[in-house]
């Protein structure tokens, strides 16, 4: 037990620090998840049969691949990629990309295919009548979507982004290959100094359920909130 | 685009592939079992019993699987108890490790999807069962069993392909399936986009037989 201690003589410490890791890196990708949502999105529910492409590709191919093969594109090609475009722009010095945000953004594109999939759904299951009703008012596009169409869509996605959430929570453990050092990494660390990998995995294993529950508390609130009136 | 070394690397990456196939069927078949086994403790009146069948549930889907296996593989073998016993025989090969870790995974969402299934079974159609005079037991076997298996194939056939890409991690265990020979190739390489174009493209070949054959499955046990 006295392994688990805070301070100089435990992993205690580093391994709260490892899990607020975790949330961040989580945090940061369900976001960067969004922004690919809020583009493509609009692109899966567009007429235009190319557009449709574009965006059925990327949901199909992200959510067809394995995590872990997506995560070494970016561990491996990220700087590759990051110095050519520096290069365009004439910079040709070496670029080391940080962990957190090639982690961030990997983890983030894989959880902004499943997202894209939630929006679309609910989108699409939100009864013709209110786009009409909302013209027939004289709402604006503004109007329409932020007033009317966001807070039905909100209402109905909510349950599915948090199974979109608690796959990306626990995607994140992936990047520990890519040496970020969160509740993983940090684990594999702690297990490999002190010769106890069942402690630390098992004690990893409990953090990783304690967030999953938590987070599970705080967004069934949402989902009350979001569903007042029905 | 380095195309030489596509193409070179294709007999390499599908005869990994090969290993990502038997991983996924070995543990799917096992998982089946397990899911199968706590879906009908799920259903069972006693609280004691139900309880841990949901603690189970609860716990494998609530932790990352990279956890799980590293807790089997790496975490198993630190007991000393264990390496005196027959099952160390198993416990000290990654690819048995890699397969209970997966079907332990696969089988609590497994029973999660049966259970939602045999819960969703019409009271009627028991009830008919019993009017006719069948035993509980055929019941269950030639009733409930047939139609919870047609109500869950949509969502099972998601969850084969949540695993086919879960055994991605068996590569963080030593063994080349397909993504850790593709890794190997990367990290000896260094041309990333080449090799996950190939090793990708083979994923989602395996992903689209894979849809189809259980969108196949659905149309010919569907009801009407």
């Amino acid at each position: 037990m006295e392994l688990l201690a805070f301070g100089d003589t435990g992993w205690g410490d580093e391994l709260f620090y490892a899990t607020l890791m975790t949330i961040a890196v989580s945090i940061t990708a369900m976001f960067i998840g969004f922004l690919f949502a809020l583009i493509f999105t609009p692109l899966k529910l567009s007429k235009n049969k190319f557009l449709n492409f574009i965006a059925n590709s990327y949901t199909t191919i992200i959510r067809g691949v394995p995590e872990l093969l997506v995560i070494y594109l970016f561990f491996f090609g990220g700087t590759g990629a990051v110095m050519f475009v520096a290069s365009i722009f004439g910079y040709n010095e070496y670029i080391e990309i940080n962990a957190f945000i090639t982690g961030a953004f990997a983890i983030g594109i894989i959880s902004g295919a499943y997202s894209t999939e939630v929006f679309r759904g609910a989108i699409q299951s939100i009864d013709k009548g209110q786009f009409e009703a909302a013209n027939v008012l004289g709402f604006n596009k503004f109007g329409k979507f932020f007033k009317i169409i966001l807070p039905q869509t909100l209402r109905l996605a909510i349950p599915n982004l948090s199974n979109v959430w608690q796959i990306t929570l626990k995607d994140t453990s992936l990047i520990s290959v890519t040496g970020l050092v969160e509740i993983m990494r940090q684990s594999y660390i702690a297990a490999g100094s002190t010769r106890d990998p069942l402690l630390f995995y098992s004690f990893a294993a409990v953090l990783y359920l304690l967030l999953t529950f938590v987070s599970m508390k705080l967004i069934n609130r949402l989902e009350v909130k979001f569903s007042r009136g029905y | 685009m380095d195309l030489e070394l596509m193409i070179n690397s294709l007999p390499k990456l599908l005869n990994a592939a090969v290993i990502t196939l038997k991983l996924l069927s070995v543990s799917l078949i096992i998982g089946l079992f397990i899911g199968l086994f706590f879906a009908i403790l799920r259903l069972n009146k006693n609280i004691l019993i139900n309880r841990f069948a949901y603690g189970y549930s609860y716990v494998f889907r609530g932790t990352p699987l990279l956890v799980q296996i590293f807790i089997i593989y790496f975490g198993l073998g630190q007991i000393e108890y264990l390496r005196s016993t027959v099952l160390w025989v198993i416990l000290k090969e990654p690819y048995w490790c890699a397969i209970i870790a997966f079907a332990l995974n696969t089988g609590a969402y497994t029973s999660e999807i049966l259970r939602s299934a045999f819960q969703t079974i019409k009271p009627g159609i028991i009830e008919a069962g019993k009017s006719l005079g069948i035993s509980n037991k055929v019941i269950f076997y030639k009733i409930q069993i047939p139609i919870a298996i047609r109500q869950s194939l949509p969502a099972y056939g998601n969850e084969i392909i949540l695993m086919m890409k879960g055994t991605s991690l068996a590569s963080t265990v030593t063994i080349m399936d397909l993504t850790g020979v593709a890794k190997y190739i990367i990290s000896t390489t260094f041309k990333p986009i080449e090799v996950f174009i190939v090793a990708g493209g083979i994923y989602l070949f395996m992903t689209f037989i894979i849809h189809n054959v259980i969108k196949f499955l659905e149309k010919k046990y569907s009801f009407n």
